[in-house]
């Protein structure tokens, strides 16, 4: 009995693009995973797009809450289910999935109806600080920290650059996995502000809970300590589980974010952080949030506007 | 009632069916690896099916029991001995109080099932009381059991002894297993030769073998050059991050594929290219390092085949059970 025999979620390299309307659906792909599984992978690229096409599916289909159909996961571009072929030939659940990619197309008229978060983060924090420079080894740039090498790989003169594009925008939970609680999460942005940051060169094998890390064209934040090959920015203040279920927003889940969901990575101070931190201890803490609701299309057609009434709303002006 | 640990074995976890509906958040179903013989202790037992049992991985516990008690063992030959007399596996007895389960060595499978009457009763979490070992939920305080601890155990049946399972329908464990695959997922990443590798090649278990999933070593399988679509990683095993299914065997680097199991990571960023189907999961559940494994290719109509032959497999040992 040894370690995990698996590393974690690799995404690195490559460039945004986006999904031509008229070829929807044209490179989907429908297998089985044994008799059990069943995987739809919508496309080899990742898109916001894509995302939502995943989304509106999953959700269509838990609301037809089909006798047989036990885990509904939906992917960055490709969403998986688990059935009981006791009840529903896997086959006969294909045929289900096919009607659904149908019915919601390209998303066009996918309205997600969702919540923004405020998640805020301690950018460059000691904790994280030290986890990186004893691992510099394993790194593209040992002269240099995760952040300073992410904000040069995007194109910015100064980390502060790459700090505010990173809180500029919402941020959309595309998928959920790994271990309970990690969120894959997708900026909401276009493709040629796409933030991407390889992942270390080997895996460190420590990260501090709640790490805030990118990796790919992904940023995740560390549900619990562990291995890991994202690269190190900041501390987020704010729990992403809660076993013992006692914080208000943990009371019916260990876990708090699920796939929809969108946040806004807002930069703290060490006050702040610190206060956070003691209304967590106290059991007294609580995610700021807002109901939304996340128009693909509108986004598409202003992202700029969109973003800016989404953060309006959180901020309650 | 319940049951002391005197000392806990290798690896030793509460298990039940698993739970359904929290794959999504990636949380996986856990639950015995080898669900038919736990599924048989419980009809030894006259347990509701579903009734948590402990696993057993490699080197048994010793265990004794603060109240009479019926119980069975199941899956692995690990040599039982109650009260120090030797047992048989694959039939129920009576203990009496303070009598002590103990093991022997192993001399076939790897997971040995204890199935006691009124199940073991620790709390459910997720609507399961199985043990998810990979970040420490369920089961008994998310953990494999130590020395000192006392199981709950339930008092819902009160179960027959001498309750056996015909020798024609027991299960035996090979020192070579085969498990049956479904070729699909990202399958067409990998070149066709190396597709095919994956079933000429006799795989050997790694010590990389746990709940969590099984590492083997055998060939290198390549995958095909490609520049990396937008979110995908820039290895050529990459995909963009998806949904892995459990049984799924993934390749990564083209190195020593990976075959996930029921306390799998739930999704990332590897190509996954077949998954073993739902009844040969036993099989690789009663797999142990070294053993060499082969993998075959199945049609779905041939999985599902499989599925309903053991089922009905199950329910004559069931009528067997209660013919007596």
């Amino acid at each position: 009995m040894s370690d995990v025999p698996v590393s974690d979620a690799d995404g690195t390299g490559g460039r945004p693009g986006q999904v031509d309307g008229a070829n929807v659906g044209a490179s989907t792909r429908y297998t089985h995973g044994g008799d059990e599984w069943i995987l739809v992978e919508l496309s080899e690229a990742m898109s916001l797009q894509v995302n939502m096409r995943a989304q509106a599916i999953c959700r269509a289909l838990e609301a037809r809450r089909v006798a047989g159909v036990l885990d509904v996961c939906c992917g960055n571009a490709s969403y998986l289910i688990r059935v009981d072929p006791d009840t529903i030939d896997p086959r006969a659940a294909v045929e289900i999935l096919r009607e659904l990619e149908q019915e919601v197309g390209d998303a066009h008229a996918f309205h997600l109806q969702t919540r923004v978060v405020e998640v805020p983060i301690l950018w460059e924090d000691e904790w994280t600080h030290a986890t990186l420079m004893r691992f510099r080894d394993r790194h593209q740039t040992p002269d240099k920290t995760d952040i300073e090498f992410a904000a040069e790989l995007n194109g910015f003169a100064s980390k502060d650059q790459f700090k505010e594009a990173v809180c500029a925008t919402p941020f959309l939970a595309a998928m959920t996995g790994f271990v309970p609680c990690l969120v894959w999460w997708y900026q909401l942005t276009t493709p040629d502000k796409l933030l991407q940051v390889p992942k270390y060169v080997r895996p460190r094998t420590d990260t501090p809970e709640r790490a805030f890390s990118w990796g790919g064209a992904f940023a995740a934040i560390y549900p619990v300590r562990g291995a890991g090959g994202y690269q190190l920015l900041g501390m987020c203040a704010t729990p992403q589980v809660d076993p013992s279920r006692r914080l208000p927003d943990f009371h019916d889940a260990d876990w708090f974010f699920r796939v929809g969901d969108l946040a806004a990575f807002t930069p703290v101070d060490r006050r702040e952080y610190d206060r956070i931190r003691d209304e967590v201890e106290a059991e007294r803490f609580r995610y700021r949030q807002v109901d939304v609701e996340f128009v693909p299309a509108e986004f598409e057609a202003d992202p700029d506007a969109v973003n800016a009434a989404l953060m309006r709303s959180l901020n309650g002006a | 009632m319940a049951l002391e640990v005197l000392k806990p074995g290798l690896q030793t976890t509460v298990q039940d069916e698993g739970r359904v509906g929290t794959y999504a958040a990636g949380l996986p179903p856990s639950g015995a690896l080898d669900k038919h013989a736990y599924r048989i202790g419980n009809l030894l037992v006259g347990n509701p099916a579903g009734a948590a049992g402990l696993e057993m991985t490699y080197l048994g516990a010793e265990l004794r029991f603060t109240e009479p008690a019926v119980f069975a063992v199941t899956g692995a030959e690990m040599a039982p001995k109650l009260a120090g007399e030797p047992i048989e596996t694959w039939r129920s007895y009576a203990a009496q109080a303070d009598d002590v389960l103990s093991f022997g060595y192993l001399s076939e499978g790897a997971r040995a099932y204890l199935s006691v009457a009124g199940g073991i009763d620790v709390p459910e979490y997720e609507s399961s009381r199985s043990t998810y070992t990979l970040v420490g939920l369920g089961g008994f305080e998310g953990r494999a059991l130590a020395a000192g601890d006392t199981l709950p155990v339930g008092n819902s049946a009160q179960g027959t002894p001498d309750r056996a399972v015909p020798e024609k329908l027991r299960p035996t464990y090979a020192r070579d297993p085969e498990a049956r695959v479904v070729v699909g997922l990202a399958s067409y990443r990998l070149e066709p030769e190396s597709l095919q590798a994956l079933f000429d090649t006799t795989w050997t278990v790694t010590p990389d073998a746990n709940r969590v999933g099984y590492r083997y070593r055998g060939a290198e399988l390549h995958f095909i050059d490609r520049e990396p679509p937008p979110g995908a990683g820039s290895d050529p095993s990459n995909v963009v991050d998806f949904g892995y299914p459990i049984g799924s065997i993934q390749v990564p680097g083209g190195i020593e594929p990976i075959c996930l199991l029921a306390d799998a990571v739930t999704g990332g960023g590897y190509a996954t290219v077949a998954t073993v189907i739902s009844v040969d999961l036993d099989v690789l559940g009663q797999s142990k390092s070294n053993d060499p494994t082969r993998f075959t290719e199945v049609t779905l109509d041939k999985a599902l085949d499989a599925r309903h032959r053991r089922r009905a497999e199950l329910d004559q040992i069931a009528d067997a059970i209660h013919a007596r």
